[in-house]
C-alpha cells in the first residue's frame, strides 16, 4: 500500500513544520538585539568663564574668557555671550564662532561692574538649537589707563630722538656754528634758476599731488619759499601749478612773503600759484601741457608723487629742462633718480629747507636727525649680533638680549 | 614777536601737533581717535575751499580767454569743459528725480564721467608704458660703474620673472641652487634692495619727526608765508 505511507509521510511533514517553526521564529527573536532610544552626544557647557579688564586702553573694555574641549565629535556651532549689569538685567551681546575662546566687550561703561554669561549653542540635524549655559563669571570693571606700557620701548626712542633733535635746536639757537653738507640736489637749484633767468624762460614748481596734512608738501612748500626768493631775486618768470586747493592758499602766501622779503612785491601775482585740478592724471596731464607749450628751463618736483612722478620727469626731460626732484616716496625715487638731473633722496628733501634758509636752528635739527640715525644703527648692528650669536650658541641669556632688542627695534624703526 | 595772523595759527600748531604726540601714547580719552578726528576736521576745510580752486581755475583760464593771449583756446577748452560737468552735476540732468545721486547710473554727468573722463584718465596713465622704456634705456647705459651695477641687477630681476629665467638656469645641480636666476632675482629684491630701502625709510620717518617738530615749535614757519620775526 502506498498511499497510507505517503500519507504518514506527509503528516509527520506538516507536523515537524508546525513545530519547527515557532521554535525557529523563537530562536530570531532571541538573537536580535534589544531596541534602546540612541544616547545623545555630549553636550558639554563652557568653562571658567571669567572676565577683566583689558589692560592699557582707556577704561573701555572688558576681556572675556572661557575654556572649551577642542576635540569634540559634536562640536557646538558656537557661543552666545550675556552680559550682566548691577542690577541684573541682562542682554546678549554677540554670539561668536565655535573655536573663539575670548571676546573684547568694548560697549562697557569705565569702573562700572560686568559679569558675563556664556553659553554654548548646538544644534541637531533638524536644526533644532539647544544652549547649554556656564556659570556666570565674577564681576570685572573696566579701568583707564594713563599711559600705554605696551609702547615703553617706543617711549624711550621716541624721547631720546626728541631729545636730541630739540638739544641741537637749542644749541644752534645760543649761536653756536653749525655746518652741513653739501647737497648737489639743492646747490643746483640756484643754478637752475640762474639757467632760466639768462634764457628768458619761467621755472615751472610743483609740490607734489598731496595736501597740506601731508608733511611733504609743506617740505615741498618751505623749498618754494627759497626758490621764490631766488626768482625775485634774479626777476625769473615762477609758475607753480597745484592740485589742492589749500595748497594753492599756502603756496600763494609762502611766494607773497618770499618776494616780500626779498623786496620786490611788484613782480608777484596770484597766478603764480594757480590751482589746476584734484584729479591725478589730470594735473599730469595740464603740467605737460605746460611743460610743452611754455617750455620751462627749469623744472623742480618736491613734494609727494605717484605714478605721475615719471610722466611729468621724464616730459621735463623731453624739452631739455634741468630737473630737480625731491621726494620721500621711495617707490618713486629710482624714476626720479633715471629722470632727473637732481634728485634729493628721502631725507634730502626735509633737509632741503633748513640748508636753503641757512636758519642755525633748523640745521641744528639735522644734527638731531643723526643722532636718531646713529641710535637705530647701533640697534640694528646690536640686533644682528645678538641674533647671530643667539643661533650660533643655540640660545640662552643671548636669546633673551635679542629678543628684547628686536621688539626695541622692530617697535621703533 | 610774530604778528597775530602768525601767532594764533602757530599756537593751534603747537596744541594739535603736541596732542597727537601724546595720542600715540595715551589710551585715555579723550586721546583715542583724536587722529581720525583732526583729520576730518582738514576734510571739512579741504571742502570748502574746493570753491577757492575752482575759482581760481575759472578766473586764470576766462582773463586767458578775454585776452586772448597764447594757447587761448586750450583754455577756453577748459572752461566749457568744466562748466559743463558744472552744470550736469548740479542739475543733475538725467537722473529720475532731484533726490537723486549724481552719480547714479543714467545720470548724464556719470555718462561723461564713464565716457570721456576715465577714456582719457587711461589714456595719460598708459603713458606711463613708453616712458619707462625711455627712462629705462638712459639709466641703464653702462657709462659708470654703478650704472653697470643697476644693469646687470636690473637684467637679473626682469630675467627672473619670466620663464627664459627659470629655463636658462634649470640644469643647475642641487648645491649651485643659489644661481637659479628666479632665487637670485629674489635675492637681489629681498636683501640689498630691501636694506637700501630700510635705510631710506628710516632716514624719512627721521626726517619726517625733525620736519614736524620743527613746525610744532614755530622753528619752520614757510607753511605760514615765510620766517619773519
Amino acid at each position: 500500500m502506498k498511499t497510507p505511507r505517503f500519507l504518514l509521510t506527509s503528516v509527520s511533514m506538516l507536523l515537524l513544520f508546525l513545530f519547527l517553526t515557532p521554535l525557529l521564529c523563537f530562536a530570531q527573536t532571541e538573537s536580535t538585539p534589544p531596541i534602546v532610544p540612541p544616547t545623545p552626544p555630549p553636550m558639554p557647557a563652557p568653562l571658567e568663564v571669567a572676565a577683566s579688564d583689558v589692560p592699557n586702553d582707556g577704561g573701555s573694555a572688558i576681556r572675556v574668557s572661557w575654556q572649551f574641549p577642542n576635540e569634540l565629535e559634536y562640536p557646538p556651532v558656537g557661543f552666545e555671550i550675556f552680559r550682566y549689569e548691577q542690577d541684573g538685567s541682562n542682554q546678549s551681546i554677540v554670539k561668536v564662532q565655535s573655536l573663539v575662546r575670548e571676546y573684547i566687550d568694548t560697549g562697557v561703561t569705565n569702573k562700572l561692574p560686568y559679569s558675563y554669561r556664556v553659553q554654548a549653542i548646538y544644534r541637531d540635524s533638524t536644526g533644532r538649537e539647544t544652549a547649554v549655559s556656564a556659570e556666570q563669571s565674577q564681576p570685572a570693571s573696566a579701568h583707564i589707563t594713563f599711559f600705554d606700557f605696551t609702547k615703553i620701548n617706543l617711549a624711550i626712542i621716541t624721547l631720546i630722538l626728541l631729545g636730541a633733535i630739540l638739544g641741537y635746536i637749542f644749541y644752534a639757537g645760543r649761536g653756536k656754528e653749525m655746518t652741513i653738507r653739501k647737497i648737489a640736489g639743492v646747490a643746483a637749484i640756484e643754478e637752475a634758476v640762474g639757467r632760466s633767468t639768462e634764457m628768458g624762460k619761467p621755472v615751472l614748481f610743483v609740490p607734489g599731488t598731496q595736501d597740506m596734512d601731508n608733511v611733504q608738501t609743506i617740505a615741498g612748500l618751505t623749498i618754494l619759499a627759497s626758490v621764490a626768493r631766488m626768482t625775485a631775486k634774479y626777476e625769473a618768470r615762477l609758475d607753480v601749478p597745484v592740485s589742492r586747493s589749500i595748497t594753492m592758499s599756502t603756496g600763494r602766501e609762502t611766494v607773497h612773503e618770499a618776494y616780500l622779503a626779498s623786496g620786490r612785491p611788484d613782480l608777484y601775482s596770484d597766478d603764480i600759484v594757480h590751482y589746476i585740478t584734484d584729479e591725478q592724471f589730470g594735473f599730469v596731464a595740464a603740467i605737460d601741457g605746460i611743460m610743452v607749450r611754455d617750455k620751462p628751463a627749469a623744472c623742480i618736483y618736491m613734494g609727494a608723487f605717484f605714478a605721475e612722478s615719471l610722466i611729468l620727469a621724464e616730459t621735463g626731460n623731453g624739452i631739455g629742462a634741468i630737473q630737480i626732484a625731491g621726494t620721500a616716496m621711495p617707490t618713486q625715487l629710482p624714476f626720479f633718480v633715471a629722470a632727473c638731473d637732481y634728485t634729493l633722496i628721502g631725507e634730502e628733501l626735509f633737509a632741503a629747507s633748513a640748508y636753503l634758509s641757512g636758519d642755525q636752528r633748523a640745521i641744528g635739527s639735522l644734527k638731531g636727525q643723526d643722532v636718531g640715525k646713529a641710535v637705530a644703527m647701533l640697534l640694528i648692528l646690536f640686533t644682528s649680533l645678538a641674533g647671530t650669536v643667539a643661533a650660533v650658541t643655540g640660545g640662552g641669556a643671548m636669546e633673551k638680549v635679542y629678543q628684547f632688542l628686536w621688539r626695541l627695534t622692530a617697535a621703533s624703526f | 614777536m610774530p604778528s597775530m595772523k602768525k601767532m594764533v595759527p602757530l599756537f593751534i600748531t603747537f596744541i594739535s601737533g603736541a596732542m597727537l604726540i601724546l595720542a600715540l601714547f595715551v589710551p585715555a580719552p579723550p586721546f583715542p581717535g583724536l587722529e581720525e578726528e583732526f583729520s576730518i576736521w582738514f576734510d571739512l576745510i579741504a571742502v570748502f575751499s574746493f570753491l577757492l580752486g575752482g575759482g581760481n581755475l575759472l578766473r586764470v583760464h576766462l582773463k586767458k580767454v578775454a585776452r586772448q593771449e597764447r594757447d587761448w583756446m586750450f583754455s577756453l577748452v577748459t572752461v566749457l569743459g568744466f562748466m559743463l560737468m558744472l552744470f550736469l552735476g548740479l542739475f543733475k540732468i538725467g537722473a529720475n528725480d532731484w533726490s537723486a545721486n549724481y552719480l547714479a547710473s543714467g545720470t548724464a554727468f556719470k555718462w561723461m564721467y564713464d565716457a570721456v573722463f576715465v577714456p582719457l584718465q587711461a589714456t595719460i596713465f598708459s603713458l606711463l608704458a613708453f616712458f619707462v622704456a625711455s627712462a629705462a634705456f638712459r639709466a641703464f647705459r653702462a657709462k659708470t660703474r654703478e650704472a653697470t651695477i643697476l644693469l646687470i641687477a636690473a637684467f637679473i630681476i626682469l630675467i627672473g620673472r619670466t620663464p627664459i629665467g627659470v629655463m636658462m638656469t634649470s640644469w643647475l645641480p642641487k648645491s649651485l641652487e643659489f644661481f637659479h636666476i628666479p632665487n637670485l632675482s629674489g635675492w637681489i629684491l629681498s636683501v640689498p634692495n630691501m636694506a637700501g630701502q630700510r635705510a631710506v625709510m628710516i632716514g624719512i620717518a627721521l626726517g619726517i619727526i625733525s620736519t614736524s617738530l620743527k613746525m610744532i615749535l614755530g622753528i619752520e614757519r614757510s607753511w605760514l608765508g615765510g620766517n619773519d620775526k
